[in-house]
């Protein structure tokens, strides 16, 4: 296993479309980093060029402290998982598991040896013999991770390999990934467009778009700490809710309600030289049925009254919907790429959409009006012209 | 084709095994019936008639200078066609023509479908450029060809030593046919192997190449083993093809100088000697050659050969 270096890679096309813009990423021996962002973001290039199958245009690549920048695949010793999985049809799972060593020219006892090692700890021992057509979604998956196991390579990349398996099947998969993956202790870049994916898998994450890495940190870093609008409607499901706000004396008038702003918060804002009309950024659990909310807390959030349209109870919470008619979701390119990655685009509901995550015991109903209560120390406030989080407690680190 | 479509309504009908049809299922195998039949009628009129007629004819004495003396004869054209040299040195030459021709026309029609297939410029144009040959009637470019090749007359006759006159000598003649061959159906056979191309992922190729495979290395372990269905194809529609060699060659030599196909040996005897009942076993002994060729694809490619169920992928 080794580390993976990439120093100011860029990918730019005959033409002089730019795929991918100025990565910068170190990848530890044995750490599992996810390349996640919406589609065209440039995280499948960035792992071809990885893999050799597409040429660097700038920067330089290490693996395990050597260059590689002109090697082939073949001399890169890294093993690939694809998203169609791209098993050979006319060879047996054991010959696909096995081919990577017949031209590497390994004699056929250690072959037979360690492709039935690998198909023990995936559990494909019975399926040796039979040809990929006969296997079912998951065990070509498997075989296709068998087959990056046997090599003992460098690195794995992945490549969305579960986004073809239905979504019970992915999720025991991925569970079964990430223990393949401590159990192995393998170097593994993993691209996704999920971004559960990206949270539950990886020890870092790196988002991207428009082949612009946008933040690398842990999940948790991403989630509490997005360093701009971006990363923050991206990262968490349901996703971040979105207010445009306009700062006046010391508070920001919203269209649920003046949000107060702490301590904290004004003296970042002041720090980074605010503008008046900001976007103020608020996860559905930042929210509370105002009746449940503890009498101590809630001087530290707005109290707010709204109509509620939908309500759906998930047992151990609810998501409670209400609609906001002041927003413009194409305000910034940032959200409009958000809102057609998500889908919001094309639903055609009327208004904005506001989610809340509220307490089981919520008497809240659908169609009636509620009183809800948002916690503003958990508030982002955002500049709309660069996207940039203004609330961000620190210089972030990594 | 047409041969396998009234079988299609037993096919739907065989999972029921013995059980009666029920009144939907009959009269959906009668509809069946009635969209074939047209297509039945007309190959039966085409081709099982003649079949049929040359079979017979095949089993008479007839010769259309003594129509008088037509009688049965059995099997006994048969016997004097076997027993003949000239059934035996025409049908080493087509044998030979057919396995160099179809050889090179393979190598050949695959580099030009990957050049096809890889084409990022001018895509249309190299594959116009390419599929022109096959645009030419085949006796317009036999007859160019052998105007090149006459000497005195032909720029190609010009570049060979002079007084030499390749058409009139038994091996230069059969390598021309055989040149005029390949020039010709070499685009038809990359046509087929280029749909082959598109059979294979791209993925594929490049999960090969990260596990290390080089260009040959993935040409022929994986490229090739996918494409099998289309190469049988092609091999199939090509030899049948040129067993039957016929205008290049009676254009270019008239089958002078050994160089005679089967099909140019039964054209001679029924058209110039009129000798019905020769060209007629003639012509049945070429249909059952085809018909075995045929045959040996299916069997010895077994489950990936044409016709065959899709399982060998």
């Amino acid at each position: 296993m080794a580390e993976i270096v990439l120093e100011g890679i860029t990918k730019r096309y005959p033409d002089g479309a730019v795929a991918v813009k100025d990565v910068n990423l170190s990848v530890g021996d044995g750490e599992f980093v996810i390349l996640v962002g919406p589609s065209g973001c440039g995280k499948s290039t960035t792992l071809n060029m990885i893999a050799g199958l597409e040429d660097i245009t700038e920067g330089t690549l290490r693996i395990d402290g050597q260059v590689v920048n002109d090697k082939t695949p073949k001399d890169r010793d890294i093993a690939m998982v694809f998203q169609s999985y791209a098993l050979y049809p006319h060879m047996s799972v054991r010959d696909n598991m096995g081919f990577a060593l017949r031209l590497a020219k390994v004699d056929k006892a250690t072959i037979r040896e360690k492709v039935e090692e690998a198909a023990r700890i995936l559990d494909l021992t019975e399926h040796l013999d039979r040809k990929p057509a006969n296997l079912s979604g998951g065990q070509r998956q498997r075989v296709a991770m068998g087959r990056a196991i046997v090599r003992d390579p460098k690195a794995f990349l992945m490549d969305e390999p579960l986004s073809n398996l239905d979504a019970k099947l992915r999720v025991q998969m991925r569970t079964q990934i990430s223990r393949l993956q401590q159990r192995l202790g393998s170097t593994t870049i993993y691209v996704t467009h999920d971004q559960t994916e990206a949270m539950t898998l990886g020890d870092r994450v790196v988002v991207m778009r428009g082949g612009v890495v946008q933040q690398i940190g842990t999940p948790q870093h991403l989630y509490d700490q997005p360093e701009n609008l971006f990363v923050a409607g991206f990262i968490g499901s349901p996703a971040m809710n979105f207010l445009h706000a306009t700062l006046e004396e010391g508070r920001l008038r919203t269209s649920v309600g003046d949000l107060g702003l702490g301590d904290r918060l004004r003296r970042a804002l002041e720090r980074h030289d605010a503008p008046r009309d900001l976007i103020v950024g608020l996860r559905p659990e930042a929210f509370e049925d105002a009746a449940l909310v503890d009498r101590g807390k809630i001087g530290s959030g707005t109290t707010f009254g709204v109509d509620i349209d939908v309500v759906e109870s998930l047992g151990s919470d609810v998501y409670a919907y209400f609609t906001e008619d002041e927003w413009q979701p194409t305000a910034t390119s940032e959200l409009a790429e958000l809102a057609a990655d998500s889908g919001t685009a094309d639903t055609g509901a009327g208004g904005h959409q506001i989610v809340t995550r509220l307490n089981a015991s919520t008497q809240v109903r659908e169609g009636s009006r509620a009183e809800l209560w948002v916690d503003t120390t958990k508030m982002h406030v955002f500049d709309p012209a660069s996207g940039a989080n203004l609330t961000l407690s620190e210089e972030p680190a990594d | 084709m047409t041969q396998s479509a009234p079988t299609a309504p037993q096919d739907a009908q065989a999972p029921k095994g013995n059980r009666p049809l029920s009144e939907g299922a009959r009269q959906e195998r009668r509809l069946g019936w009635m969209l074939c039949a047209p297509a039945v009628i007309v190959m039966l009129a085409v081709t099982a008639y003649p079949i049929v007629y040359a079979v017979y004819l095949s089993l008479q004495r007839y010769d259309l200078r003594f129509p008088q003396q037509a009688e049965f004869v059995g099997l006994s054209n048969y016997g004097a066609v076997l027993s003949s040299e000239f059934w035996w040195e025409a049908l080493w030459v087509t044998v030979f023509i057919t396995l160099v021709s179809v050889a090179v026309e393979l190598v050949l029609g695959f580099a030009l479908a990957l050049v096809m297939h890889r084409a990022i410029f001018g895509r249309g144009t190299v594959r116009t450029a390419i599929l022109v040959p096959y645009g030419i009637v085949t006796v317009v470019a036999a007859y160019s060809w052998q105007y090149a090749w006459t000497p005195d007359t032909g720029y190609l006759a010009a570049l060979l030593p002079s007084g030499s006159a390749p058409l009139t000598e038994h091996w230069p003649a059969i390598g021309l046919i055989i040149l005029a061959e390949v020039w010709k159906t070499t685009p038809f056979m990359a046509l087929l192997l280029l749909a082959g191309l598109a059979l294979v992922p791209e993925e594929t190729l490049r999960a090969a190449q990260v596990d290390g495979a080089g260009a040959w290395q993935r040409f022929f372990l994986v490229t090739v083993p996918l494409m099998k269905p289309a190469i049988l194809v092609a091999l199939l529609f090509r030899t049948l093809d040129a067993f039957r060699i016929f205008d290049n060659i009676y254009i270019l030599t008239s089958g002078a100088h050994g160089t005679g196909s089967v099909s140019i040996l039964g054209y001679d005897n029924l058209f110039t000697a009129l000798n019905l009942g020769i060209g007629s076993a003639i012509s049945v002994l070429i249909f059952l050659c085809v018909a075995l060729i045929a045959f040996a694809f299916i069997k010895l490619f077994g489950a990936a050969a044409p016709g065959a169920q899709e399982g060998g992928r």
